[in-house]
């Protein structure tokens, strides 16, 4: 089920930048880039759980803050020689909100 | 009998609507209102006629005559103020036309931003003949003129006036020129080209009040620039002018809401143009408007149309600026790009692909190929085969390819490439001529790379251009992955190019990709925060995570606090703050560092504005222990209290940390003051050290205690605490000017040598120079950013919270 919820304005996020949103299933990191794309994306890190928020966004990818995995926003995966993948989800941008899909929130409660 | 139909709007929508409806033989009665005292003419052509390479009789597209022979009934310059759709009347002040089809085609109106002054005279738009001619009559040679918005219209106002010799600033809030348009690099090489017309432009600049009395005089930024001006042109956007359907209780969004025929909500009523939202979407382009008004002819001719928004693209048209931008070109799901940078000729191409597709274009520099781009971007066209050589264009038949040798190719010969001996391009190239064929050679005839040696790289590349393959290079490693420049290159050539942004840099040095990576980001900033002190401005999204929160992360996600201990001293006062915080915030560790002072372990992210403006209410501030930058100053307790004590150091130490905080460096920076050679303060495995002796104070430097441990080399010796100070401070700006990025002093030293560093801070002019500089730096660094992240504590949580909404 697909369930998009306003959370933030564009601008609460900054360009390049991530902010994150509180779950019950942990924190999830969305991203705007440096074009005002935005991903969604499990604010951990597969390789030791670092705030992925926290890294240095450049083009579509984020940089981990502690060890420096990179990822591709859009699907997740780590780059290069690194094996691992972080949950993706849905967002949308409308009229200069950023909607994300909270559709597993209730998959969550109805398991 | 014959249809009435009345048009609201003379504008480019609702003349070329008119011209279908007379061509395809409709009959109607038509009566056209205007606002403007005038009929159709052609809008875009308005720049020209600004830049005086038209007049307004150029531009018409509908004559007397015309009207005349399609007897329309022509009521210009007046404003329709009421439709009354009941009766099926609209009436202007002048009187009312009844209709049996109305179309709505009222444009857009400027928006005007609503500061202070916004109603002085000599404050304009830019849409209509009016506009124009108040800024043609404004723009003598010596006026001031001050455009306000940095997209299509804003830049056409401002070369216009530009060309007829007004002084233009343009001012504009985003970081880069025409955002919606193009990227940062193409939005870079704008500017460039703009400013080389003499156009100032001042990116990210909000503006906060238009000055004058009685007229204006001046704008004024929140940042606190005043740009004196004879004239203000406000082009900050538009809005579609909907008034009249507003008050006619049309269904009205952002804009008229029309259906695919251009049928508003009340089926007698059409509207078109830039007034009309079709779902969902705005139109501020004529190419789309055309195809509405084919379709709105076709309707009322009542024929079957539909209207499809196209894709649009944009060009600039002031001459000589050559700009492309087309189709999507944000990253999204699978999107990749391909780049082109030609640093020589000023070119940028960037092409975004889909799969097979490509999904957008941006050039900048030669856009010869735009509409073949364009073309497959809309025809959506299959570009695998071609996709190695697309963004070379259809005329490609092989062999070019991106040049790393590009950049030092295109400097100009009196462009410096030895700083330390002045040595331009062109004297190097002279001596290679001259038979100088070894780096050696060059070094002995011209002394460029004799001395720190940091722009062998460069050297040998000029080598490498100038005697061809009969030279290899020893090559470096690159900086990263985006470029073939090593480090050294890099800075030295953001200095002797004038290289003041990141887009600067990424464009005129040929990176490979659109934004850098997570390894060059951070280097360049750092560089351009250290050449161009007062004129770059610090990208925190180009720092890594400590210094950007300004903590050092910890493996859980979690941050310390260090607060300042000025030379480690500190005040029961100061504990008390320290220890109120630390129960407050529930810190789960209280730790006395390496570098005498209190660390504060464990502090949740969204704590930390909070418990910096406790720690800044007590008067600390940051202790910048994340940061590469200043960190600390070890002392010991020195003549003060000490039987051995030679000199004050702890006094010392504190003289230097007052001096030295706040400064950014390539890699962490920390000090040490010892009172006698003792050396309690273990000041000769610092960076820098200091050991007092009776005689006066023996500085050393390059020394290490992490991964490798090293004694600092002796640099020299003075008789006073002034001496000491101004040696440190040239010191770490040779350091700052020089090092490449996360190398520390010892590696640094090392590569230049101790000679070399020990040359430049004895000689009295040279240090003098560089102490100067490294206070012009701190006079814009040197600020507490506990003291301006804490006044904003929203930034730091979680934009939203979904736990809550779970639980319900
Ligand atoms: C300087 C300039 C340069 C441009 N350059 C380009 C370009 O290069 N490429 C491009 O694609 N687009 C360009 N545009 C945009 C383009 O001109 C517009 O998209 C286009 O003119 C919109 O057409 P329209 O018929 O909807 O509105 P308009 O052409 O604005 O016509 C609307 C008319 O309605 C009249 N009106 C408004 N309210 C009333 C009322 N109540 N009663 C009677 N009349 C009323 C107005 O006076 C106006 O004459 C440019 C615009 C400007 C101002
Ligand atoms: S270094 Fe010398 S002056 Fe300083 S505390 Fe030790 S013995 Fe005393
Ligand atoms: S935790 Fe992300 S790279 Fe190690």
């Amino acid at each position: 089920m697909t369930q998009f919820i306003d959370i933030a304005a564009l601008d609460d996020i900054p360009r390049q930048g991530a902010r994150v949103v509180k779950t019950p299933a942990g924190c999830i990191a969305i991203f705007r880039t440096g074009d005002d794309q935005i991903f969604a994306l499990d604010d951990r890190c597969p390789h030791k759980g670092g705030p992925l928020s926290e890294g240095i966004v450049h083009g579509a990818q984020v940089t981990c803050p502690l060890h420096a995995w990179v990822f591709d926003l859009n699907t997740g995966l780590a780059q290069g020689a690194d094996e691992g993948e972080v949950r993706t989800y849905a967002v949308r941008l409308e009229a200069g909100r950023v909607l994300l899909d909270a559709g597993f929130l209730a998959r969550r409660s109805a398991a | 009998m014959k249809q009435k139909l009345v048009v609201i709007g003379a504008g480019m929508a609702s003349g070329r609507m008119l011209e279908h409806l007379f061509e395809a033989g409709g009959n109607f009665d038509v009566t056209l209102f205007n606002a403007e005292p005038r009929g159709n003419y052609n809008r875009l052509m308005l720049s020209p006629v600004l830049s005086g390479e038209k007049t307004y009789e150029q531009i018409v597209t509908h004559d007397a005559d015309w009207y005349e022979a399609h007897s329309v009934d022509c009521r210009f310059g007046e404003p329709v103020v009421k439709i009354d759709r009941e009766n099926r009347i609209v009436y202007s002040n002048a009187g009312g036309a009844p209709y049996d089809a109305l179309v709505i085609a009222t444009g857009s109106a400027p928006f005007i931003i609503p500061v202070p002054g916004k109603d002085l005279p000599g404050v304009c738009t830019y849409r209509d003949l009016e506009d124009t001619n108040a800024m043609i009559a404004a723009s003598a040679p010596g006026t001031k003129a001050v455009v306000i918005g940095g997209g299509l219209l804003g830049l056409e106002a401002a070369a216009g006036m530009a060309a007829r010799g007004a002084e233009v600033t343009v001012i504009h809030l985003m970081g880069h020129l025409m955002e919606r348009q193009l990227d940062p690099a193409a939005g870079y090489l704008l500017q460039k080209d703009l400013e080389q017309r003499g156009i100032k432009v001042h990116c990210k600049g909000a503006t906060k009040a238009i000055l004058g009395e009685g007229r204006v005089e001046a704008v004024l930024l929140e940042d606190g620039t005043v740009y004196p001006a004879d004239l203000v042109c406000m082009a900050v956007g538009i809005r579609p002018e909907v008034r009249l359907a507003t008050d006619a209780h049309l269904e009205v969004g952002r804009g008229i809401t029309v259906d695919d025929q251009m049928r508003t909500s009340d089926p007698s009523i059409f509207a078109l143009g830039e007034c009309v939202e079709h779902n969902g979407q705005l139109f501020g382009l004529v190419a789309p408007l055309y195809d509405q008004a084919k379709v709105l002819a076709a309707t009322l001719l009542e024929q079957e149309a539909a209207f499809q928004p196209v894709q649009t693209a944009t060009k600039l048209k002031v001459t000589g600026v050559d700009l492309f931008s087309a189709g999507d070109f944000a990253d999204a799901l699978g999107r990749e790009d391909i780049v082109f940078r030609d640093p020589g000729r000023g070119i940028y191409k960037r092409l975004v692909l889909e799969g097979n597709q490509l999904m957008g274009a941006v050039m900048y520099g030669d856009t010869a190929d735009g509409s073949w781009f364009f073309d497959l971007i809309k025809q959506r066209k299959d570009v695998s085969d071609l996709r190695d050589t697309l963004i070379f264009g259809p005329a490609f038949s092989g062999g070019a390819s991106a040049n790393p040798l590009a950049a030092v190719a295109a400097l100009p010969p009196e462009a410096e490439i030895c700083g330390c001996n002045g040595v331009c391009k062109g004297k190097i190239v002279t001596a290679i001529e001259a038979g100088a064929t070894t780096l050696d050679a060059v070094r002995s005839t011209t002394k460029a790379s004799a001395s720190c040696g940091t722009c062998t790289g460069l050297v040998e590349q000029v080598m490498a251009l100038t005697l061809g393959d009969g030279f290899s290079a020893n090559a470096n490693p690159p900086m990263c992955k985006c470029t073939d420049h090593t480090h050294e290159d890099v800075r030295r050539l953001i200095k002797s190019l004038g290289l003041k942004s990141i887009p600067a840099v990424m464009q005129e040095l040929g990176w490979r990709t659109v934004g850098g990576c997570a390894s060059c980001r951070p280097a360049l900033n750092y560089y351009l925060i250290a050449d161009w002190p007062t004129e770059y401005r610090d990208d925190r999204q180009s720092r890594f995570v400590n210094e950007r929160n300004h903590g050092n992360i910890q493996k859980d996600g979690t941050y310390s606090v260090v607060p300042r201990m000025w030379g480690g001293v500190t005040t029961p006062a100061e504990l008390r703050a320290i220890a109120d915080a630390a129960d407050r915030y529930a810190v789960p560790m209280v730790k006395v560092t390496g570098g005498q002072r209190i660390d504060l372990l464990g502090v949740k992210k969204e704590d930390l504005p909070a418990i910096w403006a406790d720690l800044n209410a007590a008067g600390m501030v940051s202790g910048h222990a994340y940061a590469k930058g200043l960190r600390t100053v070890k002392t010991c307790v020195g003549s003060e209290f000490c039987r051995f004590g030679t000199q004050d150091s702890t006094g010392l130490g504190i003289k230097l940390e007052k001096l030295l905080w706040g400064s950014w460096t390539p890699a962490k920076v920390k000090l040490g003051v010892s009172g006698c050679p003792r050396n309690c303060a273990e000041a000769t495995c610092k960076d820098i050290g200091v050991v007092c002796v009776d005689s006066g104070y023996e500085i050393s430097v390059a020394g290490a205690a992490g991964m490798d441990v090293r004694e600092t080399e002796f640099l020299c010796k003075v008789t006073t605490e002034a001496e000491v100070m101004e040696v440190i401070a040239a010191f770490t700006q040779l350091y700052r000017e020089n090092a490449r990025y996360l190398h520390r002093i010892y590696k640094w030293v090392a590569k230049v040598s101790l000679d070399w560093c020990r040359a430049q801070v004895e000689d009295p002019v040279t240090r003098r120079a560089l102490y100067d500089r490294f206070m012009l730096s701190q006079s814009v660094y040197q600020t507490d950013p506990w003291a301006e992240l804490a006044a904003k504590p929203a930034d730091w949580a979680p934009v939203a919270d979904l736990t809550l909404r779970a639980a319900e």
